[in-house]
């Protein structure tokens, strides 16, 4: 294959239409999936202008932002979402599009059902009207988060007009301990390299601590590649992508199979390949992250200390902890295991798919959620939940006393009813702990879904692997 | 076609913070619906408190900054969610420009696809503006020259700021980017048809209207 070329400019260059000045290139995008918050204004403009949607049969839609995610629930469950739904449904059926609704089975989080139908493939561009659309990366696809005029771009042309990113690689050296999740890994480097480090870069993910991770763990790390600034991240498919990939409903079959799978093992960044940027961090001896502040990069180990702003040398960052630490109610020294908390919330786009599920579970097993926790579990798509049900993880979050909803993205967003009670702690597995994004003067510590469901049952952030079992 | 953006004077606004999120800029109970006043809800929690009371000290319910037009903000404005009702409320709300020493990607694209000029300055200029904006309120008036990438405030020097070239033509001529690519759809079509050839697994279809 091409020598000395990324898996990323790969992909990228298989799918060029056409070459613009100042390092724009019409890309081709082989998969468009939509969404009921950010794709309405998009049809509007359509209609506007008098446009059809030229492929609907490369697009597919879900309600998953702002469906309510009652156990038992249909669209007017949430009366405050009806509008975006019913628009969804509409604009759909409308222009021939798959639609995914609440009553579903296939029905997710985007980012969910993409993967899990075989929609999301390596080798693809995927884009979708959302900032975590990189999880496919995972896979080795390139998606691509957009906004909504190009959302309509999308629409109208199945192509999108891009800035070419540069590339950058971060290699995850070492073998972490036991306990330690793929939600780990990514906060660690998110805490060591910064939230703006892979602006304008498309990011590859790569190292043996990649290698080793299950799909699942791989999707989650390249999940939160906009949290690092990337809008794009990828990591090379291998044998157990495939196997992942393999008799999923929208996966090739027969000859396409055969065809798809030779094309997806050239895809893999060359040995000689160049990054612009190359950065590498150890994982030997990472312990659980959680962060502490109002950025995902405001992260230590849970057997560190609240740090005191004062020992950053630069003036903004110091103003910032000074601030976030304020929001958050913390004190510089502070032991971050033992802070009690309010909410607990597992589930979302980066941590709500079956082996999150299994590893919370595996923590809460036998043991009781601890008095005054409200903690919720939100499987990432129905058929996360029905998976999960089959195995009878339902039954160990009911009786240690968690909730157990219907997908959607619930707590991450909170754009439904699930929302954080003003000045209240939660410890949530989904990707940002802005200033009021679960609530209004909500608190929110990112971890894995093991640490969440070990602050669920002792009531307070403790290092998951002293409950391991 | 939108309004072509042409050179004005208007009052910039000092909001000297990095990391500015588009949760901050636009929080999520403005996103359920499509008729939401967006232009209250823009950094709608710094503005109101909880009774929905104006926070008298935050930048833009002080005057001259409540009308302002141009925003002065810190690296890395717009990062986080890829909402465009960032964009779209910053617009609602009377802003047309923000200078800022960097951009998260999705805003910045969100933000020229929307006519709102996301100018790049340098952070010693950002700063020193930022000092002035915060000195003399009663100076705040700001001329924006997109064609020569300036901006002057009252009697002070000009500052440059960067644009990359086809979004500077774009925004000055109003394009609409979805006719501009439109006019390269035999390209997009043989692009299609030789792609078909060589990889006609990735172009079956996903969604029939019937069902898999």
């Amino acid at each position: 294959m091409t020598a000395g070329a990324t898996l990323f400019e790969k992909v990228w260059n298989a799918h060029v239409v056409q070459r613009f000045d100042g390092d724009r290139d019409l890309i081709f995008i082989d998969r468009h999936v939509l969404q009921e918050t950010t794709s309405a204004a998009a049809f509007t403009g359509l209609k506007r202008n008098g446009r059809p949607v030229v492929h609907p049969e490369l697009t597919l839609a879900t309600q998953d932002h702002i469906v309510s995610t009652e156990p038992v629930r249909d669209e007017t469950s949430n009366p405050g979402g009806l509008e975006l739904m019913r628009l969804m449904r509409a604009n759909a059926a409308a222009h021939g599009i798959r639609h995914f609704g609440i009553e579903d089975p296939r029905q997710g989080i985007v980012h969910v059902i993409g993967p899990e139908l075989g929609a999301a493939l390596p080798g693809l561009t995927l884009a979708c009207g959302d900032s975590h659309t990189a999880t496919v990366g995972g896979l080795g696809c390139l998606g691509i988060g957009v906004g909504t005029s190009e959302v309509e771009h999308v629409l109208a042309t199945q192509t999108l007009l891009l800035q070419r990113p540069k590339t950058m690689r971060i290699r995850f050296d070492g073998r972490p301990g036991p306990g330690v999740a793929a939600k780990d890994l990514i906060l660690a480097a998110i805490g060591k390299f910064g939230i703006s480090a892979g602006r304008a870069h498309a990011v590859e993910y790569a190292g043996a601590a990649i290698q080793a991770l299950p799909v699942e763990g791989r999707l989650t790390v390249c999940n939160m590649s906009i949290e690092l600034g990337a809008r794009l991240g990828v990591i090379a498919p291998d044998d157990a992508t495939f196997q992942y990939i393999a008799g999923r409903p929208y996966a090739p079959r027969g000859q396409d199979w055969e065809a798809a799978l030779a094309e997806w093992r050239t895809l893999a960044s060359t040995p000689d390949a160049v990054f612009a940027r190359d950065v590498a961090i150890d994982c030997a001896g990472l312990a659980p992250q959680v962060t502490w502040g109002t950025t995902q990069e405001d992260v230590i180990g849970v057997d560190g200390r609240i740090p005191d702003p004062a020992t950053y040398g630069d003036r903004d960052r110091r103003q910032r902890a000074a601030a976030a630490l304020r929001y958050m109610d913390l004190k510089p020294g502070d032991a971050m295991e033992g802070l009690k908390v309010d909410i607990v919330f597992i589930g979302s786009c980066t941590n709500g798919r079956l082996s999150d599920l299994e590893a919370a579970a595996r923590v809460a097993r036998g043991r009781k959620v601890a008095p005054r926790v409200r903690a919720i579990v939100v499987p990432g798509s129905a058929q996360v939940k029905r998976e999960a049900e089959a195995q009878g993880l339902d039954r160990v979050f009911l009786e240690a006393g968690f909730e157990w909803r219907s997908p959607g993205c619930s707590m991450c967003v909170s754009i439904n009813q699930d929302v954080v009670p003003p000045g209240q702690r939660c410890l949530a597995t989904s990707n940002r702990n802005f200033e009021n994004r679960q609530g209004p003067a909500s608190r929110t510590h990112l971890a894995s879904p093991a640490m969440a469901a070990a602050a669920a049952v002792t009531g307070a952030i403790t290092d998951s692997r002293k409950l391991a079992t | 076609m939108r309004k072509p953006f042409t050179a004005f004077r208007g009052i910039a606004a000092p909001l000297p913070l990095s990391n500015v999120n588009t949760d901050a800029i636009i929080p999520s109970d403005y996103l359920r619906s499509e008729t939401t006043d967006l232009a209250r809800g823009l950094f709608g929690r710094w503005r109101f408190d909880a009774e929905g009371k104006e926070r008298p000290d935050f930048v833009l319910n002080r005057p001259p900054f409540r009308r302002a037009e141009i925003l002065f903000a810190g690296e890395n404005f717009g990062c986080g969610s890829s909402r465009e009702a960032a964009a779209w409320a910053l617009q609602r709300f009377g802003i047309r420009v923000v200078a800022a020493p960097s951009f998260a990607d999705i805003f910045y694209e969100n933000a020229f696809r929307n006519g709102l000029l996301a100018a790049v300055v340098a952070p010693d200029d950002l700063a020193a503006m930022v000092a002035a904006l915060e000195a003399h309120p009663d100076d705040a008036q700001v001329e924006v020259d997109l064609a020569s990438q300036t901006l002057v405030r009252g009697n002070a020097a000009r500052i440059g700021f960067q644009v990359p070239a086809f979004r500077r033509e774009a925004l000055l001529r109003g394009d609409d980017e979805i006719a501009g690519t439109l006019r390269h759809v035999e390209t997009i079509g043989r692009y299609v048809a030789d792609d078909r050839a060589r990889r006609g697994w990735a172009h079956r279809a996903i969604a029939p209207k019937e069902n898999p």
